[in-house]
């Protein structure tokens, strides 16, 4: 499976499916024939539905759905591969409570999260409106901007590792041209955070695409009749692109943000390597939730309390999604209302 | 279009932001491309010349051999074909495992679809982290941890983002076109097969472009249940030039170029398609 969930969104259409999907809507027009008894012919497609979906199903409950109460049943527990797991309640919840490392994740996840969604769906649609304009060579500066979110992986983070070395990288070079000093970035507590940002806002490119995508399907119409009302580009961008786009931008702020609090493989490779028990950064500064769940099960062993805090992320997850529709009916609009 | 639809009231104020539209696209583009051009240029350092201080940005000498070095140093055929075992079996199973719902979920009316659908959604919103572990377990219980199993099985099983993708392409072909084959006798599958995918081919391409460079980069799934060097992909072997007190940056840069290659071919070949072929909307039946 892919290991960057967000390579496979892309597309308005998916932002109107989500909001259907939210508000109860769906597209069953067909569905009111089933009030009657089903013809032959429609328990054919019945079947047939079913024989289609049967992979999925089956995934959804091997990959999905059993895993699931799996992980319930082992945050209940203790257990270490080696002997059978022992109900302990809820012990490795109240441990998880009065561990620093704990609340220390969960602080360094927030700030990685809210500062890279923000930074890169800001940057982004910036980048996506330029990269809509009609100018020569649009495919090469598309294929630059997209390029590093393609080659996103270990690469990536090996890359990164050595672009922000203090002494020896791109950044502080850079900086050094205009007379700079640059920070220690990995090496420092205070900006090891912030040099992950700039990684994951530079591999972006995804939610480009996808701005892109809701760029070209607003109609060139609305521009025609906000120009015919007198309003400048300023107030066409305001009062046209922003309110138009604002599903897209929603679709990007939730899977940005689901996505940047799981985030931890490149930040494992970054901050010490899978074999080295030191991934975290200097002080634990980039200890994110994802790290330091990875560093209980699959280096200390320890798969009850590793699932304790899977569920703590879950629930972090699920709640902050939840606020986000709730405030989106403020902000987002969908189309005619 | 967009921001600046444009034609703003004199000619003069248009070419001044023409112009700047250029310059802010030409300096993104600098930004964007200078880690590339980094990794290039680390890529062909000596290795005394790697940490020198102040680093310089261009190499003082071409090695081109640290490709050939760091290609044999670490076994990295072997992870190649590893990697294109994984890859090709984890593709194919993703492409038919997600086609097939998603023309059910785009086309048939069943009692339980939408609570399905609605399933399926939900699936994208749990943390990986949160069944990774009892799916380890159950792995592990299996014998199949340092095999190729748990990279390949999960792809034949359906992948929430793929199905939700295809379906969303597959619900902007014309009903009336598989409706016609089916009154012609055709069956579910045949009508899947000869009338929706020709017509799905911007689609389909996305997502097995999407699939291969997911699957060609995948660092999850091998971190965790590949152990033994011989069975690592290209994606962990990299990994190997971090040693535990000095890591060969030029080597390990030469050999994640050579990696990249294949996702920058297929980006390459399929990126028409790929850019378009994002934008669902309008693809319509041609």
């Amino acid at each position: 499976m892919p290991s960057d969930s967000r390579t496979a969104v892309a597309g308005q259409p998916v932002v109107e499916t989500l909001t259907q999907v939210a508000e109860g809507g769906g597209d069953a027009p067909r569905a009111r024939r089933r009030k009657h008894k089903l013809s032959p012919l429609a328990k054919r497609e019945e079947r047939r539905f079913w024989l289609f979906l049967l992979p999925w199903v089956i995934g959804f409950i091997g990959f999905g759905a059993g895993p699931l109460i799996g992980s319930i049943v082992l945050s209940l527990t203790n257990y270490s591969l080696l002997s059978a797991p022992k109900f302990t309640g809820l012990a490795n919840y109240r441990r998880m409570f009065e561990d620093p490392l704990f609340y220390k994740s969960m602080a360094n996840t927030a700030y990685f999260g809210i500062a890279s969604v923000v930074l890169s769906v800001v940057f982004t649609l910036l980048i996506a409106i330029l990269l809509n304009q009609n100018v020569q060579g649009l495919w090469f500066f598309r294929m630059i901007f997209y390029l590093p979110s393609v080659v996103a992986g270990i690469a990536t983070a090996l890359l990164w590792k050595n672009i922000l070395d203090p002494d020896f990288g791109l950044i502080n070079l850079v900086l050094g041209w205009f007379g700079i000093q640059g920070p220690g970035w990995l090496q420092s507590p205070q900006w090891s955070i912030a040099g992950l940002v700039l990684m994951s806002v530079w591999g972006a490119g995804n939610t480009i695409v996808i701005y892109l995508a809701g760029l070209q399907s607003i109609p060139a119409t609305f521009y025609e009749a906000a120009r015919l009302d007198g309003a400048g580009t300023w107030q066409r961008f305001r009062h046209v692109t922003i309110p138009m786009m604002s599903p897209v931008i929603f679709f990007n702020v939730i899977t940005g943000l689901i996505g940047s609090l799981q985030a931890y493989v490149l930040i494992l490779i970054m901050t010490g390597g899978p074999s080295s028990g030191s991934a975290g950064g200097p002080e634990n500064s980039t200890l994110v939730i994802g790290l330091y769940i990875y560093r209980q099960a699959f280096q200390y062993y320890d798969f009850g309390y590793a699932s304790a805090l899977s569920w703590a992320l879950f629930f972090v997850i699920m709640l902050i999604t939840a606020i986000q529709f709730a405030l989106a009916k403020r902000w987002v609009y969908y189309d005619g209302k | 279009m967009a921001l600046a639809t444009g034609v703003t009231a004199t000619p003069g104020k248009q070419r001044v932001l023409r112009g700047g539209i250029y310059g802010m696209l030409v300096l993104g583009t600098v930004v964007f491309a200078l880690p590339f051009l980094w990794m290039v240029s680390t890529a062909l350092k000596a290795s005394n010349e790697v940490f020198t201080f102040p680093p310089s940005f261009l190499p003082k000498s071409l090695h081109f051999g640290n490709f050939s070095d760091g290609w044999t140093v670490v076994p990295f055929t072997h992870f190649l074909i590893n990697t294109v075992i994984v890859t090709g079996a984890a593709v194919v199973g993703n492409m038919v495992s997600c086609i097939l719902p998603a023309y059910a979920f785009a086309r048939l009316e069943a009692r339980g679809k939408k609570v399905a659908f609605a399933l399926m959604l939900a699936t994208m919103m749990i943390p990986v982290e949160v069944t990774l572990v009892p799916t380890f377990i159950a792995f592990s219980k299996l014998g199949l941890v340092d095999t190729f199993w748990p990279l390949i099985l999960p792809a034949w099983f359906g992948y929430a983002y793929f199905i939700f993708l295809l379906r969303q392409f597959f619900l902007t072909i014309p009903r009336e076109y598989d409706e016609a084959a089916r009154i012609d006798g055709a069956g579910y599958f045949r009508t899947l097969w000869s009338i929706v995918l020709p017509q799905s081919k911007p689609a389909i391409a996305t997502v097995a472009v999407f699939a291969f460079v997911g699957n060609w980069n995948n660092l999850l799934g091998p971190i965790i249940y590949l152990r033994s060097q011989e069975k690592f992909t290209l994606a962990v072997g990299l990994q190997l030039f971090q040693g535990q007190f000095q890591t060969y940056y030029n080597q390990m840069m030469a050999v994640s170029l050579i990696t990249l290659l294949p996702i920058i071919v297929i980006f390459l070949l399929a990126q028409r398609t790929f850019i378009e072929g994002a934008n669902i909307s309008g693809i319509g039946g041609r």
